[in-house]
Order: C-alpha cells, then sequence, then structure tokens
C-alpha cells in the first residue's frame, strides 16, 4: 500500500515539477521590482507550505496590478469554483478545451486560452473576451460563465459543454480507475484461488468494504448482486474525486463540490431507487396501510416530497462538505494575505507559522473526511436501494 | 456564487455521459472478474476449510478405530492366554490323573499277582505239607503199628489232636 502511495506521490511530483520551473521563468519576467521584497518573503514561506503556495503566488501578481484591498470571500470562492482552466500556482494555468453549441451557428471548439482581458487577467477576474473559431460569435466569459452575443450585440442562446476542470478532473479520476480496476481485475484472473498482491491487494479491502459492510448487510445478500456495481463505482468515484482535490499544486480541483457533478450522482440513485422499487415500496407510499384516511392527506404528499428530498439532501450533503473542506484551507491562506496586507510581511510570516499548523491539521481531517463523505454517500443510497426493494414482513 | 450554486449544464452532460460509460465499463471489465474472483475465493476457502473438517473427523474417527481394534487385539490375545493357560493346566491334570490311574491299576495288578502268586503258594504248601504228613503218617504209623496198642494210644491221640486243632 505504501508503494502506491509513494508512486502516486512520485507521479504528482513528475507532474508538478516542470510547472514549478515555469513558474519561476514567469515570475521573474512578470514581477515588478517594487515588489520584490514582500514576494519573496511569501516565497521562501512556500517552502514550508507547500499546500497553499498556489493560492499566494497567484493573489501576488493580482494585488500588484490593481492595489485592490484582499477580499478572502472572492478569493475563496474563486477557487472553489468551477473553471475553464487548471490553474496551478502564479500565472500558471493549463487551457481546457471549450466546446459551445451556438443555436443557429454551429459548433465552436477552441482551448480556454483563446479568452483574452482587457487587463491580461485570467478567469474569474473581471470578463474576458473570445471570438468563435467557426462561428464567429463573440463570446465573454465572467463569474456567471460563458455568455455569447453576435455583431450586433444581440445576445445568443448557446450550450456550453466545454471541459471545465471539474469535468477534466472527473475525466482523469475515471480513466485511472478503469486502468486500475482493469490491472486488479486482469491480476485475479492470472492467479485464481490465490491472495491478492500488489494493486488488487491495496484496492480488494475497499472493494470487500463496499460489497461485505454496506451492500450486503443493508440490502441484502440476495437482492444486492445487482447494486454492488453501481454501489462501488459511485464509492471509488467520490474517493477519488475527493483525493485529488487534496493533491497541492495539482490545480485545486473541487469535483465532488461542484454542484453539476453530485447532481448527477444524486440523480443516478434516484432512478436506480425509482426503477427497482416494488409494490410493497410503492404501495407504502401511496397508500400508507394502517394509517387513518385523513392522516394518509397529510402522509402522503410528505412520502412523495420525500422520494425528492433524500437524494437532493444526498447531493448538498457532498457537495457542502468537500467545499467546506476547501473553504476551510483557503480561510486559513487568507489569514496570511490579510494579516500580511495589514501588519506587513512580519504578520504575514507570523501568522503564516500558525495557519501552516492549522492547514496541516485540516488536511489529515480532510484526507479522512474523503473516505467518510464518500462511505456516507454510497451508505444512504444502499439504505435507498434496500427500502426499494424491501419484501414485506408483517 | 451563482456559478457556485447553479449546477452547469456542461458539467451534468459530461458528469452524466462519463460516468454512465465508465460504470459501464467497469461492470465489464472489472466489478464482474474482481467480484466473481472474490467470491471463488470465498468458496474455495469455505470448501478448503470444509474438507479439513471433515479430514479431522475422519482422523479421529480412523484412530478411535484404531483404539478400538488394539483393545480388541489385546482382549483376544488375553483371552488366548488364558485359554492357553488352561489348556496346559487341563493337559497336566489329565496326564497327572491317567498316571494315577494307570500306577493305581499297576499297583491292582500286582496286588492280584501276588495275592494269585501268595494262594498258590499257601495251596502248594498245603499240599506239599499234607504230602508229608502223609508220609510221615505213613513211616510212624508203619512203626508205631507194629505193636497193636500202640495204635490205639495213637488213634485216641491222633482223634484228641484233630478235634481239638
Amino acid at each position: 500500500m505504501i508503494r502506491h502511495i509513494a508512486r502516486l506521490i512520485i507521479v504528482a511530483l513528475v507532474f508538478a515539477a516542470p510547472l514549478a520551473a515555469i513558474s519561476q521563468h514567469e515570475s521573474h519576467g512578470d514581477e515588478h521590482h517594487g515588489e520584490q521584497v514582500q514576494s519573496d518573503a511569501h516565497n521562501s514561506k512556500h517552502q514550508e507550505e507547500n499546500n497553499d503556495s498556489h493560492e499566494v503566488a497567484h493573489e501576488d501578481p493580482h494585488g500588484e496590478h490593481h492595489e485592490e484591498k484582499f477580499v478572502a470571500g472572492d478569493f475563496i470562492m474563486h477557487h472553489i469554483a468551477d473553471a475553464n482552466e487548471i490553474h496551478f500556482f502564479g500565472d500558471v494555468s493549463a487551457p481546457l478545451p471549450m466546446i459551445i453549441y451556438v443555436e443557429g451557428r454551429g459548433l465552436d471548439v477552441f482551448m480556454s486560452s483563446a479568452f483574452h482581458g482587457e487587463h491580461g487577467g485570467h478567469g474569474g477576474h473581471g470578463p474576458t473576451h473570445a471570438t468563435g473559431p467557426s462561428t464567429g460569435v463573440e463570446y465573454t466569459k465572467d463569474e456567471n460563465g460563458v455568455s455569447a452575443h453576435d455583431e450586433h450585440g444581440e445576445v445568443l442562446s448557446i450550450w456550453d459543454i466545454s471541459i471545465t476542470k471539474s469535468v477534466f478532473g472527473m475525466l482523469l479520476i475515471l480513466t485511472l480507475l478503469i486502468f486500475m480496476l482493469r490491472a486488479a481485475a486482469k491480476s485475479y484472473s492470472r492467479r485464481p484461488g490465490k491472495a491478492p498482491t500488489g494493486l488488487a491487494n491495496f484496492l480488494e479491502p475497499l472493494v470487500l468494504f463496499v460489497r461485505d459492510d454496506i451492500a450486503y448487510p443493508i440490502i441484502g445478500k440476495g437482492k444486492a448482486d445487482k447494486f454492488v456495481p453501481f454501489l462501488l463505482t459511485t464509492f471509488f468515484f467520490i474517493v477519488g474525486c475527493n483525493l485529488l482535490g487534496l493533491i497541492p499544486f495539482a490545480g485545486g480541483f473541487n469535483i465532488t463540490g461542484t454542484l453539476g457533478v453530485t447532481i448527477v450522482l444524486a440523480t443516478l440513485v434516484f432512478v436506480i431507487t425509482t426503477i427497482n422499487g416494488n409494490k410493497h415500496y410503492w404501495g407504502h407510499l401511496v397508500w400508507p396501510p394502517g394509517v387513518p384516511n385523513l392522516v394518509k392527506l397529510i402522509v402522503v404528499p410528505i412520502e412523495i416530497f420525500g422520494i425528492f428530498l433524500k437524494p437532493t439532501v444526498l447531493m448538498i450533503r457532498l457537495t457542502a462538505n468537500m467545499s467546506a473542506g476547501h473553504i476551510i484551507i483557503l480561510s486559513f491562506v487568507s489569514l496570511i494575505f490579510i494579516f500580511n496586507n495589514s501588519y506587513g510581511a512580519a504578520g504575514g510570516i507570523g501568522i503564516g507559522v500558525f495557519s501552516t499548523l492549522f492547514m496541516i491539521f485540516m488536511y489529515f481531517l480532510e484526507l479522512l473526511v474523503a473516505f467518510l463523505q464518500a462511505y456516507v454517500f454510497t451508505l444512504l443510497a444502499a439504505i435507498y436501494f434496500s427500502e426499494a426493494t424491501q419484501e414485506p414482513h408483517h | 456564487m451563482g456559478a457556485l450554486l447553479t449546477p452547469a449544464f456542461g458539467t451534468v452532460f459530461w458528469a452524466t455521459v462519463a460516468f454512465l460509460t465508465v460504470l459501464f465499463i467497469l461492470r465489464k471489465i472489472a466489478w464482474g472478474p474482481i467480484l466473481k474472483a472474490l467470491s471463488d475465493r470465498e468458496e474455495s476457502i469455505a470448501n478448503s476449510l470444509r474438507e479439513a473438517e471433515k479430514a479431522r473427523e475422519e482422523m479421529a474417527s480412523l484412530n478411535s478405530d484404531n483404539e478400538r481394534l488394539l483393545q480388541e487385539a489385546r482382549a483376544k490375545r488375553d483371552a488366548m492366554l488364558k485359554e492357553s493357560k488352561e489348556i496346559a493346566e487341563k493337559i497336566v491334570s489329565d496326564a497327572k490323573a491317567d498316571a494315577r490311574d494307570v500306577a493305581a491299576k499297576e499297583i491292582e495288578s500286582a496286588r492280584q499277582a501276588i495275592e494269585t502268586e501268595r494262594k498258590a503258594a499257601v495251596a502248594e504248601l498245603k499240599a506239599e505239607v499234607a504230602k508229608l504228613s502223609v508220609e510221615i503218617a505213613e513211616r510212624l504209623l508203619k512203626e508205631e503199628l507194629a505193636d497193636s496198642d500202640k495204635q490205639k494210644n495213637l488213634v485216641d491221640k491222633l482223634i484228641n489232636e484233630s478235634t481239638l486243632s
């Protein structure tokens, strides 16, 4: 297991190292020398708290350019929100493909690096503009997303299916899952009946956990088998996305904190529950036995409301929990800037030590939460499935 | 803030497509084989345990069989020993009884032979004594009966003597 974690870390490092070099190069070219001292103070601190350094470095040029007051709320919201590029640190970000269908005009596919703002800022700081390569439509991107208008300034209706940061992270995790699990499956067929080794050995406890501690005891052994693949995929997907969000320098993914992702998971839970609902389930829902007719008038609407409420709560719980973890860590980062702005570099460094300690603690907590929330989601999904498939017992 | 709380169409679209695709792919290439391998292994472990239990029971019954056979053999041996001892004793006692019988018979026949011999000897002796007595009496009579008184005296004397004896 340790070998695999080490491998993961090495992959992350290999991924991050060239970018760090680029950032060094770029920041030296761009930075204003008047602010060099303060910047260096930050940079020296970055060495000890590498998890937040990209936020720090990222804010520096911004503050310099506009001499704005640092607003922690905007800073945090910008980082946990979805974006059209993967922002690593400083001015280093990887563009992602924009795929936009304009009604009546056709499909535009271009890289998000085509967006340029009036003052060269990056996503989330003022509107940026781009021209669609095949439709010639003018796109404007601001905090609320992408909008399009034609030559006359008329707003066009568009379908934006761009590969955003969250979508990219999601695809990355899903691809990784396919490769990892296929490798594990192969190792089982290579050594039938033997104890697992390597990757399979690492994944097997998780698989067994979902099957033996979630699916079987809750749904029942006979009926659980058809739900197990969904529960396993959901569990691994959520764990993977949660963990990806915790890797520093990797772009600050907040996939499971993106409503667009969790709503899909919750909808699938709802659909599977509804499809598999048996006579007993619907009967109790629509006409609960043993309840006075007058009370039925109250209970039945509540029950029907409940079947929609349950997956909604599932969605909100996961999104809120994962976003909250990111918000707390980013709040500690913000503290450094607030103190830095108010009391100068000494204040920033002083509070930086304190913040870093809390962030380390939060990282461990988030590591726990990453698994816990995946467990909770899977567990509740299993409970809803078991309610839908329960046989009458009276 | 608004963007954060509104699910974006693109994200929903990709999440649905990607998640469902991966769900089906994983079900085919990963979950199916992995879950099957796991349940196969569990079954084989359960089978092995069952077989081991069975073997253990067989061993135990074999052991008790052995014990029983040993016990029987021991009992048989004891019985045989006892029997042979009895036979030996019987043979010895029979032999002793036979010997006694034979000896008794020998003694008896010896005694009868002795008796016969003795009787024969007595009879012979009696005959000899009678003959001698007759001869002696003849001679005496020849001598004594030369004179008639003497003959008479002698007859009287003889008569007296013979009635008395």
